[in-house]
């Protein structure tokens, strides 16, 4: 991958800045660096307004294929796109997860019906998803699903009965895609049903979960013989787990980078916060920002070495990035609250203040979401060092 | 930025690895501890003459090959990979990049190709804080035409072997840069019982001896040694990658035959989480030095090339550090014995933390930067 500038590269990154800098303005000026993790709560309203603001521009799907809806740009073209996002400040996006997972895992998995119904309001940043797989007993061991579907057979519609747990933006959205057991007696990944199902329904109970941050970005979702139409499947009755890891693969780390910009946002108001009340003397806390910048040169050589394909890694690079990146936003979120003192003690009116406190009890999350520090590490002794499996359920 | 290892890169970075894997082996590598030269001449030459690995990154105006900071990274990180002991660390990426950045025409014209083909050995004194030789225990005065050295330099890489000493000397304004032949009247080198053997050092007393040169380019100290130091550092940090590479390996490898409780030890998750944490480093490493040397090869301005190659050598030390211990700890009691080799990259890791500048004191000059 080229990181550096042909001059196309150039005139597209002042064309983006200059779109971001004359539309993140006026009532949108309010959502400059919010809804980030641990934020994602903010002007939920105001926020959707702007994806469709993001979507008169052309600029919401950008990797998705143009017969889509989206502007097929290259991998280079993204990672441009979502830096100059980042770099100007302009909001958490709501509508990731319609255009990072499932729209993806529609495209390649998804009937032409499906396709028609649901990509089109996607680009135009009008239907919010949610995403339901982990479980009370699955969460780690994502495969242990308890949440049963079969056929209604009055209608052939699904009917859907259990719990999905961790879903976030659910009393935000209008749609939400579970995995369930459709083979009763089946186990682990076997077994499973992919399903699509609107939320606003009488079968299904959103209740918030409220986090120690205070704040509930998370929900438990109850289904109580709710209904997905049939031709809401997406794949066959059993192919379930194909099609949610598939998805998992979709984003392919275009967005890191942009989440990297972010970071370095992070840490530039931490070294605000220090020069503002003389901790940048102490030599500790100079030591610790120093290490805190050289990870950040680090996730950003190992996101370029992602984009480029490195051989030489066989994709070890890939494989240690959720546990770097986690671990490393957890010692930010430390660093910041030590830089700050007393002045962490009480939630900040000033939101530069508070985004730093956010960061500390946000990124506790980081490391347990997605793939607990713990996993992670048994992925890379595993994937990437060859050595033994842990025990996993045969049938 | 590119990432990716062209076709060239990929043979030379492979060549290493498999020259390496046969020449220096633990058993080689032990012989050549225990040797008075401490390490082999059929090595060096192979090195030099065959695969000529000397003059890689050297200009082609001066008989060198005109590649650059990554091919020599890769080539160094096979070397740290091995523990080589050879004369090439303080030949290459010590004096011929000091050269490189500094020396005048004619300094470059008498030296760089004779160290491209591997006919001079040479060496630099390597500054143990995280300066770029700022100050210099040396002093020169010129006399009729000639230059004369004194002054004592503690430890220098390979001093004992080289045939050149390129060292920075006090002049009546500010410093130059000297040739001094190691086999001059006046020099004295003493060499040094060193924990870490596979690389030698030897103190310098040096009295009115007599310099072949003064290869300094006007106004280039200044501008340039900064520079040198910095890429200096990035070479140091490729070889403590290849070797914390090198422990993960013994140790993956260790851990996944021996058995207790019944099973092969590399399934008990205390074990393989640790392993898992030392791969974490690696990989972070890995993706420092790739990336700071392709920085490098960019020409970027001092300050980011130093901020960069102070990250990368900063990181590789803590790395390598971690990675040699958790080894010893890994292979249990064998790895407290000599018979073992964690305990050569854990004496190596001692000493390279300090090359060029320890972890802290890089640290502290990049938070200098920062705020």
């Amino acid at each position: 991958m080229t990181e550096s500038v042909t001059d196309k590269d150039a005139a597209f990154r002042e064309e983006i800045a200059a779109w971001l800098s004359e539309h993140l303005a006026g009532k949108f000026a309010a959502l400059k660096y919010r809804g980030g993790p641990g934020d994602e709560e903010a002007e939920p309203d105001l926020r959707k307004q702007w994806e469709q603001e993001l979507a008169a521009g052309g600029w919401t799907c950008v990797g998705w294929p143009e017969q889509h809806g989206g502007r097929g740009l290259s991998i280079d073209r993204q990672v441009i796109f979502h830096e100059e996002y980042a770099r100007a400040g302009a909001p958490g996006r709501m509508g990731h997860i319609g255009e990072g997972l499932i729209g993806p895992a529609l495209i390649e998995f998804g009937s032409d019906a499906q396709k028609a119904q649901f990509l089109p309001d996607i680009v135009a940043g009008k239907t919010f998803w949610c995403q339901g797989y982990s479980e009370p007993s699955a969460g780690s061991d994502l495969a242990n699903i308890q949440t049963k579907c079969w056929v209604d057979e009055q209608t052939g519609d699904w009917k859907v009965q259990g719990q999905k747990v961790w879903t976030s933006l659910a009393q935000d959205s209008d749609w939400i895609f579970i995995i369930a057991r459709c083979e009763s007696g089946s186990k682990g990944r076997h077994g499973l049903a992919f399903l699509l199902l609107p939320l606003d329904q009488p079968g299904i109970t959103i209740k918030p979960i409220k986090q120690l941050s205070g704040s509930a970005e998370f929900n438990e979702v109850f289904f109580d013989e709710a209904t997905a139409k049939a031709e809401h499947i997406v794949g066959m009755p059993g192919e379930g787990w194909t099609v949610a890891m598939g998805l998992l693969e979709a984003e392919r780390g275009v967005s890191t980078l942009g989440q990297q910009m972010h970071f370095a946002h992070e840490l530039d108001l931490v070294i605000k916060a220090a020069k503002a009340n003389g901790k940048s003397k102490d030599a500790l806390i100079r030591d610790r920002i120093a290490k805190a910048w050289s990870g950040l040169r680090v996730m950003r050589y190992n996101a370029l070495r992602m984009l480029a394909g490195d051989k030489l890694g066989l994709g070890k690079e890939a494989l240690i990035y959720k546990y770097y990146w986690s671990n490393w936003h957890r010692d930010l979120g430390e660093l910041a609250m030590d830089v700050l003192g007393e002045q962490g003690d009480t939630p900040a009116q000033d939101f530069d203040v508070l985004r730093l406190q956010q960061v500390f009890f946000f990124s506790r999350a980081d490391t347990i979401y997605a793939g607990t520090n713990e996993i992670q590490l048994n992925l890379i002794g595993e994937r990437g060092l060859g050595m033994p499996r842990e025990p996993r359920p045969t049938k | 930025m590119q990432l990716a290892l062209t076709e060239d890169q990929t043979m030379i970075r492979e060549a290493a690895q498999s020259y390496l894997a046969d020449a220096s082996d633990s058993a080689a590598v032990r012989r050549a501890m225990a040797s008075e030269q401490g390490f082999d001449s059929k090595v060096w030459q192979t090195i030099a003459e065959e695969l000529g690995w000397c003059g890689v990154a050297i200009d082609e105006a001066y008989d060198g090959l005109g590649l650059g900071a990554t091919e020599l990274v890769h080539i160094q990180e096979q070397a740290g990979y091995r523990l080589l002991c050879a004369p090439f660390f303080s030949t290459v990426c010590l004096a011929a990049n000091l050269i490189q950045a500094l020396g005048s025409e004619a300094a470059k014209s008498e030296y760089l190709p004779k160290i491209a083909v591997g006919e001079l050995r040479a060496t630099a004194p390597m500054s143990s804080v995280a300066d770029a030789w700022e100050s210099t225990q040396i002093k020169a005065s010129k006399q009729q035409d000639q230059w004369l050295l004194s002054g004592s330099l503690n430890r220098v890489a390979d001093a004992q072997t080289a045939d050149l000493l390129f060292v920075f000397a006090e002049v009546d304004q500010g410093v130059g840069l000297f040739a001094l032949p190691l086999n001059t009247e006046g020099i004295k080198v003493s060499p040094l019982d060193t924990w870490d053997a596979t690389r030698r050092f030897s103190s310098v007393e040096i009295s009115n001896a007599a310099a072949a040169m003064r290869c300094d380019e006007a106004d280039l100290v200044e501008k340039s040694r900064k520079r040198a130091a910095a890429t200096t550092r990035l070479f140091i940090a490729a070889e403590q990658l290849g070797a914390a590479q090198r422990c993960l390996d013994l140790t993956v490898e260790y851990t996944s035959e021996r058995k207790q409780f019944g099973r092969v030890i590399a399934g008990f998750q205390a074990v393989k989480h640790r392993c898992a944490q030392m791969m974490v480093q690696v990989e972070a490493l890995r993706s420092a030095v790739y990336g700071a040397a392709a920085l490098a090869a960019e020409n970027p301005d001092t300050v980011t090339l130093e901020m960069e190659c102070a990250m990368a050598k900063a990181l590789a030390s803590d790395t390598l550090f971690f990675c040699a211990s958790e080894a010893i700890q890994l292979h249990g009691g064998v790895g407290f014995t000599w018979e073992y080799d964690p305990q050569l990259y854990f004496k190596r890791a001692r000493a390279s933390k300090q090359w060029m500048g320890d972890p802290s004191a890089l640290r502290a000059t990049l938070a200098d930067a920062l705020l």
